[in-house]
């Protein structure tokens, strides 16, 4: 390549303006999205993400519909899809015999149909599908300000329900059994998973969105079984991803855009943890007699 | 209770028995997307009754049928298509609807621009692109008053052999609209010559302007590849910037389909002034700048000019 390290890792940032706000973008959603994807990832509601995600489409797409290519609208419609999603399949697993998937299983899929079909009622699919996701390399300052405002709303409040939140992964029956706290902090930390998947779709799309909060968290679990050094890995995790899938893409011939090279550089750090990972990682089982050790 | 529905019964007669008598009148063609049903609308006139598949403002790239159109196929007795494989859904469609109807491209013979990645009026440095799109002939031969004038001759010879019975009809017709495609091409070239040669530059957001560019001598440099599926890459975004602060592009446009977001950062990043917006797959709804083919070719070139001649903006 005969490339050195500024040109290589610096350059791209030092000279153009899309490129340092696609990383200030991606940093904010690792900063935020990282540790609400540990904790899905702790009450195995990994795939509740991707659930959300779509549930969010019909808001998104009435507040398109309302106010044009507005991002509050768009935030402000996706948000309230996406608590009514929530809140709804929360209330039906506890007033029916289904369980919580199963109920928002049902209810993002009649979401996603009604979000199709409000697209669809435009007359033109497609051009509002392009409106409505984001794209990494297009942020001005109301999408930064935007993330910003979530990343930041996300560690204050993440940091109040903190403690509860830990105790209810261990024991889900405990802050049931002390006070009344136990379904206030679950919508609340619902809330969260909501307002961060909202901003990631709007901003940057929803392979991003998803991406960015549950990969770093599941290849931090892989190093780690300490919550307080999960988020932190999660957090390191997805910045390095987040870096170098941007610097990947600004460099590579192949021309990958820089929402799935971000994604699969996550992805890479993934796999090969899956190998490297101190917890029961693959090359450390095949490593004769280290196993005896323990 | 008895009479009203007798009364209904009736008036479900009435309304069911002028179908099949209009439908033996009116020649039942389906266009695939809405300047070619511009076109045909142009020279069929009212012995031909239309439907367009993809409707204004839509992507016809990308466009996924419905139950009715296959309907509507099924009942037509001539499909014009664009042809260059712009409508990849279009053989998927003829085969399920079961339509026995011919199919006319109105591209036929004419003569094939091969899509480049960037763009070929440039010089050579930038042509080391590695979009895999390159090679295949640019579908958007529409943007070219010249070829939309073979669009025309197409669409009449088609209409025409579906329906000889119409045939001093569609001539007469198709005459007096290549008369006027003729003064629109005159006034397209009129308004590059107002452009000085040096500023006869800019940067949309979809690459669909080729054939434009070819008959009118102004490049257009897009961001992305020739098809609205594929997403730019952050190399693709660094190469244009650098390109537009090299060559000094004038001007960026939005375009009707793709995120304005992503241009307008491109914008500021070059120094360029924004233009309105081009539209280029696709009219606009009835009352919109672009509601017909001539009225969209004079709202770009327009726009165009506005954003390119110097001075204040």
């Amino acid at each position: 390549m005969g490339m050195n390290l500024y040109q290589l890792f610096l350059a791209p940032y030092v000279e153009f303006d899309f490129m340092r706000r696609a990383l200030v973008g991606i940093t904010a959603l690792a900063l935020s999205g990282a540790p609400v994807g540990v904790f899905l990832m702790l009450r195995r509601m990994s795939l509740t993400g991707d659930a959300m995600a779509h549930a969010i489409l019909p808001g998104a797409a009435l507040g398109y519909l309302a106010a044009g290519f507005s991002l509050p609208a768009m935030t402000l419609g996706g948000l309230a899809a996406g608590v009514i999603v929530a809140t709804l399949a929360g209330l039906v697993a506890r007033l029916s015999v289904l369980k919580e998937d199963a109920s928002l299983a049902a209810f993002y899929l009649i979401s996603l149909a009604l979000g199709v079909a409000i697209i669809s009622m435009k007359g033109s699919a497609v051009d509002l599908f392009h409106v409505l996701f984001g794209n990494v390399l297009a942020l001005d300052d109301q999408v930064l300000l935007l993330l910003a405002a979530v990343t930041t709303a996300t560690l204050v409040i993440m940091s109040v329900i903190y403690r509860p939140l830990v105790m209810e992964c261990v024991d889900p029956g405990f802050l049931k059994s002390v006070s009344g706290m136990g379904s206030t902090v679950h919508l609340a930390f619902l809330g969260l998973a909501v307002l961060n998947l909202v901003a990631g779709f709007s901003a940057l799309g929803t392979l991003l969105a998803v991406g960015m909060m549950m990969l770093p968290a599941a290849t931090a679990r892989l190093w780690t079984a300490d919550i307080t050094w999960l988020i932190l890995l999660a957090i390191f995790f997805g910045m390095v991803a987040g870096y170098g899938g941007l610097t990947l893409s600004y460099h590579l011939d192949a021309g990958i855009p820089s929402g799935p090279a971000i994604i699969l550089a996550a992805g890479g750090a993934y796999i090969a943890s899956l190998f490297l990972g101190r917890q029961g990682g693959w090359v450390w089982r095949l490593l004769p007699g280290r196993h005896l050790r323990g | 209770m008895t009479l009203s529905r007798r009364a209904l019964l009736c008036a479900s007669v009435l309304l069911v028995l002028p179908t099949p008598l209009l439908a033996q009148e009116k020649l039942a063609v389906v266009a695939s997307f809405s300047i070619l049903g511009d076109f045909v609308r142009e020279v069929g006139g009212d012995r031909v009754s239309l439907t367009t598949l993809v409707g204004p403002d839509g992507d016809a790239h990308v466009y996924s049928p419905t139950p009715a159109d296959a309907k509507a196929m099924a009942a037509a007795r001539l499909v014009i298509t664009n042809g260059l494989k712009f409508e990849g859904w279009m053989d998927r469609l003829v085969k399920s609807s079961a339509s026995s109807a011919p199919v006319a491209e109105a591209t036929r013979g004419i003569a094939v621009l091969k899509a480049p990645g960037g763009h070929g009026h440039e010089h050579g440095k930038k042509d080391k692109h590695g979009h895999d799109h390159s090679g295949q002939a640019d579908p958007h031969a529409w943007q070219s008053v010249r070829n939309a004038k073979l669009y025309v001759t197409n669409i009449r010879d088609a209409l025409i052999a579906a329906d000889a019975a119409g045939k001093a009809s569609y001539e007469a017709n198709a005459t007096a609209y290549l008369a006027k495609l003729d003064a629109l091409d005159g006034e397209v070239k009129a308004s590059v010559a107002r452009i000085p040669a040096a500023s006869r530059k800019l940067i949309t957001s979809h690459d669909a302007f080729g054939h434009f560019a070819r008959d009118y001598g102004i490049a257009f440099l897009a961001p992305r590849g020739i098809s609205t599926e594929s997403e730019a890459s952050a190399k693709d975004v660094a190469r244009l910037i650098k390109q537009a602060r090299e060559q000094k592009v004038g001007a960026v446009f939005l375009e009707n389909i793709t995120n304005p977001r992503l241009i307008e950062q491109i914008a500021k990043e070059s120094g360029a002034r924004v233009g309105g917006r081009l539209y280029s797959d696709a009219l606009s709804g009835p009352s919109g700048p672009a509601g017909t083919y001539i009225q969209m070719i004079q709202h770009n070139i327009r726009a165009i000019e506005k954003a390119l001649v110097p001075g204040p903006a």
